[in-house]
């Protein structure tokens, strides 16, 4: 070969040696002197290493786990509701922008309500999104009905946008039989096949690699659409986490991604969740384009969440966003944050750093919002919530039948003998059996 | 795409018997069923370049291309859960481990996933997936190579577990799996791969498929019933020979199923011979073993004239040393002197070598 009988023939150039990015360290040593095998071997500029050339260093350092500077965060509207772009503000309709604003304020309603039912022992369980109520509607308004959710928990806005209504939120936390889901699940694990929304699972981050096993039949269909996939900071640590990006970038899956990192992971804040900055730069790791984003921003949140889906459906890849955000809500109505972190920092990203604040400065601004119809608004989202709950609450609990269909696709026989020999039991004792379930 | 022929699959049509292996079984189920329906594919370590960890796979990757026999970076949780995604979207994965053992790293997916999905959702989202891969021992492959799942898996309603044993199990059960709407765990035996059976020419057809939840009868006896399932069947079937000769019958059930667990197959029988033995590789506590004995004690109590007794694999970690192997695995003669005790005949209660 070439770059061997260049090695044997001391006359010829090291540029020649380099070309061909080939080390033959044995025939080096027919070069001559120490010196020239040295000069030989300095020369070998790079290598081909299984999985691509890489160049060689003769400097000694380590790579730092992390940079000097964090990465920084887009945003697009400051504090005080002022847009720091002219082009993106033509691309939210009032239309939009005013459905997306009511959502959020439809969502911190409905939390509110919801988790004071719980503490009254209406509901057995609740979990609010208190300031992230920008990260579900913007990031929701920004898909299309045909992309798939794949949520972690704190993403109702995501149903609410898509047209569940405050009753299908109530009938599946009251688990009653008006609501799609039979009673099967405890309250916020909603599901949704007209929606696109695959049911909450409880396990954290095992909805990660089945968003890519979504993406990939998604690709066989060639559909134009993505899968979204949400997690929270501290699901970043699970294992199903590193799965899943490191198969979405192999596999070529059209999935967006996105983090909500609100700083707290029930009383684990993120400093003791991982040393990395945040979880934006682990998508490099896997190879992933990934970007930080204000979370508390709803246009930020709309415009990145818009891009992001465009280069995963027209570039068929994975995209990771990160949504810097704050958990104002306890992790759940199992939890009581104060025990842990100070009532103070609650209150002043409630308040200081409201995404729903945010957003109304701008859309007042713009002329489509006034204090008429937000007091209108409240009004009007407090009664309905009112009655959604009273009416779930109404409704009827679902039939015996219930708890054996849908174990499998077919009633198995094990199964029906166990119904006929309950029904039988009933029919010899009904006095013992509770009132509510309908037979 | 160019049609081949499934690599041993004899299809002379002379009157001799035509055998077949379980590792072709399997593989000429796949590629049928594949053939069959472009949403079926298979996803796991090594089952396309290298045609497959114990070539249960060879060929598909030729015939169908890398988008539907997709070889995986070394994650079972990770595609395990892709599997389980691509099914809630509507593809059927065959998702291979290449042993069960490595199934607990993709736990959860199969279990909190895959088996409770279609239930929790109300019926919105059936996970039409097979998981499939060598189950129990193999041959001096140590602790954590050689652990049975079949209890396991068998205990968690939402899943059905498959445990084939001839050629014509593994055909009709892998066909039945892949087109069942509800998750199936295929629980195979490495060391079956290689074993030859006769195979008839229906259960050489593309259509044959068995039903799931049905124990097969290997072998009528009058005198006990002795159950077993994948390789034990074997074992079994060699233990009533023996027996025979000692004026034992033996009657013996190919399981087929864990779950469902065919329970009127196993009581008609034990009401037929009164006396009922049950062999499993897995270890003893809460085996299938106690599962098969609670059911007959509930359902035939009366029509037992001696106890149940259980043959399990040893209750230590699998040792790796041939003979501590050896000793921690049902062989044929500990069957043979479970049958004989259960007829109260007088033997030695150990291996006396």
């Amino acid at each position: 070969m070439a770059a061997a009988a260049n090695a044997m023939n001391p006359t010829v150039g090291p540029t020649t040696l380099h070309l061909h990015g080939l080390l033959f360290v044995p025939h080096c040593m027919h070069i001559g002197n120490p010196a020239t095998i040295l000069f030989a071997l300095t020369l070998m500029q790079d290598m081909d290493f299984p999985g691509g050339k890489i160049s060689f260093t003769t400097t000694k350092s380590f790579l730092p786990g992390s940079s000097e500077e964090r990465v920084p965060c887009y945003r697009v509207l400051d504090e005080e509701g002022y847009s720091s772009s002219n082009i993106l503000e033509h691309v939210i309709s009032k239309e939009v922008a005013l459905k997306m604003y009511s959502g959020m304020v439809t969502l911190q309603t409905m939390d509110k309500f919801f988790y004071e039912a719980q503490r009254q022992g209406r509901l057995s369980f609740y979990l609010t999104s208190f300031g992230e109520e920008a990260i579900n509607l913007a990031s929701a308004a920004a898909l299309s009905i045909d992309d798939v959710i794949l949520a972690q928990y704190r993403e109702p806005g995501m149903l609410l946008w898509r047209g569940f209504t405050l009753q299908d939120f109530a009938n599946q936390c009251f688990g009653n039989n008006a609501g799609h889901g039979k009673g099967r699940q405890m309250p916020i694990h909603y599901g949704s096949k007209n929606f696109n929304f695959i049911t909450i699972s409880s396990p954290l981050a095992t909805q990660l690699p089945q968003a890519v096993g979504v993406a990939y039949s998604l690709k066989m269909d060639k559909k134009d659409s993505c899968v979204v996939a949400y997690l929270g900071d501290g699901s970043s640590s699970e294992g199903d986490f590193h799965a899943a990006l490191n198969f979405a970038a192999v596999l070529d899956a059209p999935v967006v991604f996105i983090c909500r990192n609100n700083g707290w992971a029930i009383s684990t804040p993120v400093t003791d969740q991982f040393r990395s900055d945040g979880i934006v730069v682990k998508g490099q790791a896997y190879g992933i384009s990934s970007i930080r984003v204000d979370g508390n921003d709803a246009l930020a949140i709309y415009d990145v969440v818009r891009s992001a889906r465009e280069i995963a459906i027209n570039e068929q890849r994975p995209i990771l966003i990160e949504a810097m955000t704050y958990r104002v809500s306890h992790h759940s109505t199992s939890d009581d944050s104060t025990k842990y972190r100070s009532t103070d920092e609650i209150e002043y990203w409630k308040t200081i750093h409201s995404p729903i604040t945010r957003f109304r400065k701008w859309v007042e601004r713009k002329g489509w919002w006034s204090d008429k119809e937000e007091s209108e608004l409240h009004l009007d989202v407090k009664k309905q919530v009112k009655h959604a709950m009273d009416e779930a609450e109404k409704q009827e609990k679902p039939p015996l039948r219930d708890m054996f269909t849908d174990v499998y696709e077919d009633l198995p026989s094990n199964l029906v003998e166990q119904e006929t020999s309950l029904r039988e039991t009933i029919q010899r004792h009904p006095q013992d059996f509770p009132k509510d379930i309908p037979l | 795409m160019r049609l081949r022929p499934v690599v041993s699959s004899m299809r002379h049509y002379s009157s001799g018997t035509k055998e077949m292996t379980v590792r072709d079984a399997l593989n000429s189920a796949l590629d049928e069923e594949m053939a069959a329906d472009p949403n079926v594919f298979v996803m796991g370590e090594e089952v396309g370049e290298y045609q497959g960890a114990y070539k249960i796979t060879k060929g598909l990757l030729d015939k169908y291309g890398p988008e539907r026999v997709v070889d995986t970076p070394i994650t079972e949780a990770g595609f395990a859960g892709i599997g389980v995604g691509s099914a809630y979207h509507g593809l059927k994965p065959v998702i291979e481990f290449m042993t069960f053992n490595f199934s607990m790293q993709a736990i959860d997916h199969i279990i909190n996933s895959a088996a409770k999905s279609n239930y929790m959702s109300a019926g919105q989202i059936n996970v039409p997936i097979v998981f499939r891969g060598p189950n129990g021992p193999a041959a001096g492959v140590g602790a954590q190579h050689s652990q049975c799942y079949g209890a396991w898996y068998g205990s968690v309603p939402g899943l059905k577990v498959l445990v084939p044993y001839s050629s014509e199990d593994a055909r009709g059960l892998l066909k039945a799996a892949i087109r069942d709407p509800d998750p199936v765990v295929f629980l195979e035996n490495e060391l079956l791969y290689g074993e030859s059976f006769p195979i008839s020419d229906e259960a050489l057809d593309s259509s044959f498929c068995l039903p799931i939840g049905k124990a097969k009868i290997e072998r009528e006896g009058k005198d006990i019933t002795i159950t077993a399932f994948s390789k034990m069947v074997g074992y079994a079937l060699k233990a009533a020979e023996i027996l025979e000769k000692d004026g034992i019958s033996a009657e013996i059930i190919n399981l087929r199923s864990i779950r469902p667990l065919d329970r009127a197959t196993i009581n008609a029988s034990v009401r037929k011979t009164n006396r009922l033995v049950t062999v499993e590789e897995g270890f003893p506590q809460h085996g299938i073993g106690a599962e098969i004995c609670a059911s007959v004690v509930e359902d035939s109590f009366g029509y037992l004239d001696a106890p149940v007794e259980r043959i399990a694999g040893a209750d230590v970690p699998t040792p790796y040393a041939a003979n501590l192997e050896r000793m921690a695995f049902p062989q044929i003669e500990d069957i043979v002197r479970a049958a004989k005790r259960v007829c109260y005949r007088s033997v030695p209660l150990a291996a006396t070598a």
